[in-house]
């Protein structure tokens, strides 16, 4: 009779292999798109970490959504590939006026929108009169939250601060390649700004036809309209097929593009949130690769024969030190544990390989970063020494870090943490911990209030500009930091809008070792983002500000 | 029968108003609130104001949740505000995935603890008996979220036998006219469409069927040793029956009324356990894209699927029910 339980249980054995050999003929190429067989792969599958938040790209700010958008959607600016650095994109050059108020863009000839509109100087006029004219809704931060930042206000608006305060006064289309911006004041930053996917050039009759601009709501929430969930139009290599929410994002080959098409002609992103889940589904061979790998899984996936591919670092990580608390507030303390911290170590033991130690609040690769700041070096016994100056050497500190989280310039919070509090430790402060879950209660309460010590937090640009970063951090007085420095404040602010380049960048500059002999905290690393592949994944257009359009990309051996 | 029917239906009403109320009062606790949820962590204090007046978020509860109610009543579940589009579409688009991961998942626990049972009680007391005993004891007390890691981890991701996530190879192109992707196949003739469907639903339906599987070996076991002391089988021996016939069709068929019953009962658990597995597996049905909802603070789709979710399981043992009144006559209530 034990027979029969023998011939049960070796059946299920059985059938499991059975079904398992048929299966792993699917790594063998599977069905290939377009029915083509015997073809080479053409679909390319990058794992997303989560859904956009809105497939147009205007009402988005998040990395996902811009991931999508660049595929889709092009602005006038590109970057140079592998820099942050501006370049021509749908304008093919552009002059400044003296006075820093007039933009002309000269624009390529020849492109169409997917939906087949023409692209010309009055789609340009056309966008950015949308953007300015947003009303209600569509002025929250959640949505518009770019041209808020960079222009500064709408044409108008309920909140004082946002009505009639931007720095974009009109546009007009003398032909149709040419379109001129003309602003109210100077703002430098612009060019740089219009690479971001937020300033894409999207298709006016598209977003007349399916209501781009109706966001609305009936009593529960707001309701994105038809044009950002399923008719995103651009001039992009890639048009819009189908978004299934927590499922994936499909885009197939724009066939009437201007550039080169190369040989993907579909992209499927998966959308997988679990960051574990994304490295087993690139081992199990279901994609060919991720974003924001694990700094532990980088050798772990090398060695099994996946590809590593480095971003240069866009970021800064820093700590800081609030000044609310009277302790903090004395430069011999914040001096004092500058000079404690090992940075060389701190990058070495806790951040991926690959990582720069920082010496400004913003990285290398911006134009107003400045060799000569003061740096703090590693330095125990300076440290005691400035402590024993000011008075406190028996020192008790809060320390404030979050749990559970990675984030691109922040991967392993807990460990810089502790790697940190050693330091202090090591030249006799006592360090208190005070540990939170990032979202909400770490953020709130480093942002929303003034109970909080030492604290890990830091900052991924989105555009080539110092701004971008100094002025997030140290453009007025802000409960994360909890002090007023009217000087330094106004550097900053004036240095904004200085028209010509290169004054503008030597006033960065200043602004930057302003800020290092001030100390308000200690700029860290710049940690590098890294992604996964399959072996046969070639060319992946990495890029520090993620401008990343898979038409570049070849697949198969 | 007819007054049965009725009778669990009228019962069906208070029920879903008790679990509407909770899951109103439940969702509104959720930190943050409504207006956060919508506006995200940048959030200005006037635009929250704003949100709030524009919404009603700002009004007395009661009045908010009779809002709610009367929308429901006209079947209006509300939007996704992750999506933008009516909660009942999104329901209904993700239906058919989990009701395929189930049904798999419930020929897996049918078409192995049947028989698993069925042995172990054939062999009452001897090593196979232990053995399969030990097994649905460790199955049930697994956690499904840990088998779903175990199964991926080894079969995906080590032994690369089987996808880890999704419903489908990504690359394949198929057209889904029931959204039932393994049906789909047939009906159009992608038959390797069809099957890349069903390798996908092996691991997934594994770890969700685990826990009925061993809870159905087990009553199968226990009722088939009790049938076979049973007086109709001695009677039947001494008819001369052949043992072969007594087994098939007096033991089997009179062991299998309360692991019919069983089988009816695990439907809830299938559709509790749905969340997770699917979570695991990135399957895009109605459990994950509820657990998206919690992490993205999705209120209309929490309270919606919740609520559809207890309907479509009420009716489901209604169903079930009703058709036991009809195979077996003992379980008709008066």
């Amino acid at each position: 009779m034990r027979t029969r339980w023998q011939i049960v249980a070796g059946g299920l054995v059985v059938g499991l292999a059975l079904t398992a050999c048929a299966a792993s003929d699917r790594e063998a190429g599977g069905s290939t798109a377009g029915g083509e067989s015997g073809a080479g792969r053409d679909t390319f599958i990058f794992a997303a970490s989560g859904d956009p938040s809105s497939l147009d790209p205007a009402f988005a700010s998040d990395g996902e959504s811009f991931r999508v958008a660049r595929q889709i959607f092009e602005g006038l600016v590109g970057v140079e590939p592998g820099t942050a650095d501006p370049a021509p994109l749908l304008a093919e050059s552009w002059d400044v006026s003296d006075d820093g108020l007039e933009y002309t863009f000269h624009l390529k000839d020849d492109v169409t929108f997917q939906d087949g509109t023409d692209f010309d100087g009055d789609a340009v006029c056309f966008n950015f009169d949308r953007w300015n004219n947003f009303t209600g809704v569509l002025q929250s931060e959640s949505l518009s939250y770019y041209w808020q930042k960079v222009n500064g206000g709408f044409a108008s608006s309920d909140v004082a601060s946002l009505n009639g305060t931007g720095k974009y006064e009109s546009c007009e289309a003398p032909d149709a390649t040419t379109a001129v911006i003309h602003l109210q004041s100077p703002l430098p930053e612009l060019v740089s700004a219009l690479s971001l996917p937020a300033f894409s050039m999207q298709s006016p009759t598209a977003l007349e036809k399916y209501d781009a601009d109706g966001v609305t709501g009936d009593g529960e929430a707001p309701v994105l309209p038809e044009y950002a969930t399923s008719h995103p139009t651009g001039t992009g290599p890639y048009t819009f097929e189908s978004w299934s929410p927590g499922e994936e994002v499909v885009l197939s080959a724009y066939d009437g593009y201007w550039g080169e098409q190369g040989q993907v002609r579909r992209i499927v992103f998966p959308i997988i949130s679990d960051a574990t889940a994304r490295r087993q589904a690139l081992q199990a061979g279901d994609i060919d690769g991720y974003d924001l790998v694990g700094p532990a899984d980088v050798v772990a996936l090398e060695e099994a024969g996946f590809q590593i591919v480095d971003r240069e670092p866009f970021n800064v990580l820093y700590l800081g030190m609030n000044q609310a608390n009277p302790d903090l507030a004395d430069l011999k303390v914040r001096q004092a544990i500058a000079h404690a911290i090992d940075k060389e170590a701190l990058v070495a033991q806790t951040l991926p390989e690959g990582t720069e130690v920082a010496s400004n609040f913003v990285p290398p690769a911006v134009a107003g970063w400045n060799a000569d700041v003061a740096t703090y070096d590693y330095d125990p016994d300076k440290a005691r020494a400035l402590l024993a100056e000011a008075g406190k050497s028996d020192l008790t500190i809060d320390f404030n870090y979050p749990t559970n989280v990675s984030r691109p310039y922040m991967p392993t919070p807990e460990q810089v943490f502790t790697a940190i509090t050693a330091d202090l430790e090591a030249v006799g402060i006592t360090v208190n911990p005070v540990p939170d879950p990032w979202n909400p209660e770490y953020l709130d309460k480093i942002q929303g209030g003034p109970q909080h010590g030492l604290h890990l937090l830091g900052w991924t640009g989105d555009y080539n500009d110092t701004y971008n970063f100094i002025g997030v951090f140290f453009g007025g007085t802000s409960n994360e930091w909890g002090f007023d420095n009217p000087e330094l404040f106004t550097a900053i602010n004036d240095a904004r809008y200085v028209a010509d380049v290169d004054a503008q960048r030597e006033a960065y500059e200043a602004a930057n070792a302003a800020i290092l002999d001030f100390l308000p905290g200690v700029p860290l690393a710049h940690p590098v983002p890294s992604l996964a592949f399959k072996a046969d994944v070639h060319g992946y257009p990495a890029s520090p500000v993620q401008d990343e359009v898979y038409n570049v990309i070849t697949l198969g051996d | 029968m007819t007054r049965l029917i009725l009778r669990r239906l009228a019962l069906l009403i208070p029920t879903l108003l008790g679990l509407s109320v909770l899951l109103f009062l439940w969702v509104r606790a959720l930190p943050g609130g409504p207006a956060t949820a919508l506006l995200g962590e940048r959030a200005t204090p006037e635009a929250v104001e704003r949100i709030n007046q524009l919404y009603g978020f700002d009004r007395p509860l009661p009045q908010q949740y009779v809002t709610w109610l009367g929308q429901l009543l006209q079947g209006n579940f509300g939007v996704s505000t992750r999506t933008g589009r009516p909660v009942l579409d999104e329901f209904w688009a993700r239906f058919p995935a989990t009701v395929e991961l189930s049904l798999v998942a419930l020929v897996v626990a049918v078409g192995i603890g049947i028989p698993l049972g069925y042995l172990a009680a054939r062999h009452q007391g001897r090593l196979v008996d232990h053995a399969a005993v030990f097994t649905s004891l460790l199955g049930v007390t697994i956690p499904v979220f840990f088998l779903a890691f175990l199964l991926k981890w080894l079969f995906a991701v080590q032994l690369g036998w089987f996808p880890s996530t999704g419903r489908q190879d990504a690359a394949m192109i198929a057209t889904h006219p029931t959204r039932f992707y393994v049906l789909d196949g047939l009906l159009t003739r992608e038959w390797d469409a069809s099957w890349d469907a069903l390798v996908h639903l092996v691991l997934p339906a594994l770890a969700l069927g685990t826990i009925p599987l061993a809870i159905i070996a087990r009553i199968t076991r226990a009722s088939v040793i009790d049938v076979q002391h049973a007086d109709y089988v001695r009677t039947a021996r001494a008819k001369g029956l052949s043992p072969a016939h007594v087994r098939s069709r007096v033991i089997l068929h009179n062991a299998m009324l309360p692991v019919s019953t069983t089988i009816g009962l695990q439907v809830g658990l299938l559709l509790s356990g749905a969340v997770l597995t699917e979570t695991v597996f990135a399957f895009p049905g109605i459990g994950k894209f509820l657990a998206d909802a919690v992490f993205n603070l999705d209120y209309a789709v929490l309270q919606g699927f919740i609520l559809l979710i207890a309907v479509v399981y009420a009716l489901v043992n209604l169903a079930v029910d009703v058709s036991y009144g009809l195979i077996d006559p003992r379980t008709r209530t008066r």
